[in-house]
């Protein structure tokens, strides 16, 4: 397996080491080492819970700065449908398009057209016999990778076809091209406007193999302060709207995706440990009659990405607004076949990362350490020692990672045991100094008879 | 609460592992978190995903069992050489007709159960079809113990 580059960062001068993120990551993947925060790239999800909880903002999600527009002859914006909702008082979207292209770009792609095609190809897909069921979703990239890690055996649910923002950037090229035969592929940038660190970490690591149209990936953040001032200098209407459709626009919220299979055997979760306890009982074959599994690591939905600035619950009800006189799902793949080139090539497989040893023998004796370890540690699941829990600080060090000095209550009580020890050397030598007192006194006085 | 000394850790484990549970019987929506824990650690020790799976559906349907008719109970799995042995005990009402209590579809669920979901009548059916051995040591008014064993080298 490949090194996998994460998008989750840290600037070590603003992290206190404090333990909030420690306690929130859902796998394990951040420890405190030497006073600050260390994560992980094996077990990082990218799911951004970490940037979102940090008290001083000291987790940062990397993304590519705005000005690489100008690496670029033609540059295209893909708006993931959750921008939309960032913005108060606005009615229409074409504002938005509007404003992306004063910005710069010489042409504006709605991820939501193209996720109103994926939900066309989803209900074509759970259709078919002889697949796994239930057909989990392949948008939210922190899922898959949790998939990939933690649920071998539902590798093979998520489904097989591309999510939007790829399909998006393939037509946004493919239009570039035909709009502009004198462009080479080189000359043209597709710029997609991320809500989410994962996203960005999905195009970094090629998930979409030789598929991945996307040539850099902004957050929504970095585009917000431009884009609204960019559309306040204009007072007109706009003359183009949005192509997308209720359905599109429905993505960028829980239950968006689901209601879009129009088919009532769905389950829509968002919050990573919502989906946990969902994939939980996926995994168990607990939750059966289910076609399609949509899970959204953030909570909300693609609204409460770590890149986005609005609150997801304010942005979902601005959403509500936008989408309410558009039509259902005025993009419509042409025909009921889907083409080859939006299924995914990389199947999703399964990755032990926290696998203890390659030998059973050698990984049974880790086990069996680890255990007994354990049962001597507190339990409190504090964090001072700079693992999430008891069990984790046991096996880090089992691994060789840290020591067991690391554990402040043990420390606490050989501390408190050593300070008894010395109060009764004390007491000790106060007694043997008022004895020796007492016989000065007595002495002083047989002198003094004397 | 003894202190952690170096001497105890480096102990060479030729002996089996055992992971001991307590499953909380009066608690419906913990039920289940002993299967996840399980199915971590087989994980962590490098087993392949199908055998976690038969483990811990056979574990997740047990520990269903003593939550509803039990009032919950202990749950041990054993990792050895050969097996993974899951040992499920309960001091519960007993099964009076274990053959009938096999029967896919039989359930002595009560109504406000099976409104949660549960008591489907899979349980044992299905804890018998993920394990390669079962067996139900049961008394009627002093409990059960059912012993369930999946072949490692198989």
């Amino acid at each position: 397996m490949k090194d996998y580059k994460h998008s989750v960062s840290l600037d070590v001068s603003k992290c206190k080491g404090c333990t909030t993120c420690l306690k929130r990551c859902p796998t394990e993947a951040i420890r405190i080492r030497d006073g600050h925060a260390v994560i992980s790239s094996a077990r990082c999800i990218d799911c951004g819970e970490c940037i979102k909880v940090c008290p001083y903002k000291a987790k940062k999600a990397t993304h590519d700065p705005l000005s690489c527009i100008n690496d670029y002859k033609y540059t295209v914006a893909l708006p993931a449908p959750s921008l939309y909702g960032q913005f108060d008082n606005m009615d229409n979207i074409g504002y938005i398009i509007r404003g992306l292209r004063d910005m710069g770009f010489d042409d504006v792609f709605e991820v939501a057209c193209a996720a109103e095609l994926v939900s066309a190809y989803t209900r074509l897909y759970i259709k078919r016999k002889n697949i796994p069921k239930p057909v989990i979703s392949s948008a939210c990239p922190a899922i898959t990778r949790l998939i990939s890690m933690n649920y071998p055996m539902l590798c093979e649910n998520i489904m097989p076809i591309l999510p939007p923002v790829d399909i998006a950037a393939h037509l946004a090229r493919e239009k570039a091209k035909r709009e502009h035969p004198e462009l080479s592929d080189e000359d043209i940038g597709i710029f997609f406007i991320s809500p989410c660190p994962a996203k960005v970490s999905y195009v970094k690591n090629d998930f979409a193999g030789e598929r991945n149209y996307i040539d850099a990936t902004i957050s929504v953040r970095d585009v917000y302060f431009e884009l609204i001032d960019k559309m306040k200098r204009r007072q007109d209407e706009p003359l183009e709207s949005t192509e997308s459709g209720m359905v599109g626009i429905g993505w960028a919220s829980t239950g968006g995706e689901s209601t879009a299979i129009f088919n009532e055997r769905y389950l829509a979760a968002s919050g990573i440990e919502n989906c946990i306890r969902v994939l939980d009982q996926i995994d168990n074959e607990d939750i059966t009659s289910l076609d399609f599994v949509e899970l959204n690591a953030c909570s909300g939905g693609c609204v409460g990405g770590a890149m986005t600035v609005a609150n997801p619950y304010i942005a979902q009800a601005r959403l509500q607004i936008l989408k309410r006189y558009l039509p259902v799902s005025p993009n419509r793949p042409v025909s009921e076949y889907i083409p080859d080139e939006y299924y995914d090539e990389n199947e999703v497989e399964y990755n032990p990362y926290n696998l203890l040893s390659e030998d059973r023998q050698t990984a049974l004796r880790m086990m069996a350490d680890i255990e007994s370890i354990t049962e001597g540690l507190p339990k409190l699941d504090c964090g001072s020692c700079g693992a999430p829990t008891c069990m984790a600080f046991a096996e880090d060090i089992v691994k060789g990672e840290t020591s067991a000095d690391e554990c402040t209550v043990i420390m606490r009580m050989l501390f408190h045991e050593y300070l008894e020890q010395h109060k009764e050397k004390d007491k000790e030598q106060e007694i043997l100094r008022k004895i020796s007192a007492i016989k000065d006194g007595k002495n002083q006085k047989t002198n003094d008879e004397g | 609460m003894k202190a952690v000394s170096a001497e105890n850790w480096g102990m060479l484990m030729s002996e089996p592992i055992n992971f001991h549970f307590d499953v909380d019987g009066e608690n419906f929506s913990s039920a289940g978190e002993a299967s996840v824990v399980v199915k971590k650690k087989l994980r962590q020790l490098g087993f392949p995903p199908d055998v976690i799976r038969r483990v811990s559906i056979a574990m997740y349907e047990g520990e269903i069992n003593m939550v509803i008719h039990a009032n919950g109970g202990d749950a041990d799995v054993t990792v050895d050489d050969d097996f993974i042995t899951i040992v499920l005990k309960d001091t519960g009402p007993g099964i009076p007709d274990v053959s009938l209590a096999m029967q896919e579809g039989y359930s002595t669920a009560r109504e406000s159960i099976r409104a949660l979901g549960f008591g489907a009548g899979m349980g044992l059916p299905n804890m018998k079809k993920y394990t390669d051995s079962m067996e139900i040591d049961t008394t009627v008014g002093v409990g059960t113990t059912i012993t369930m064993k999946i072949a490692l080298n198989s």
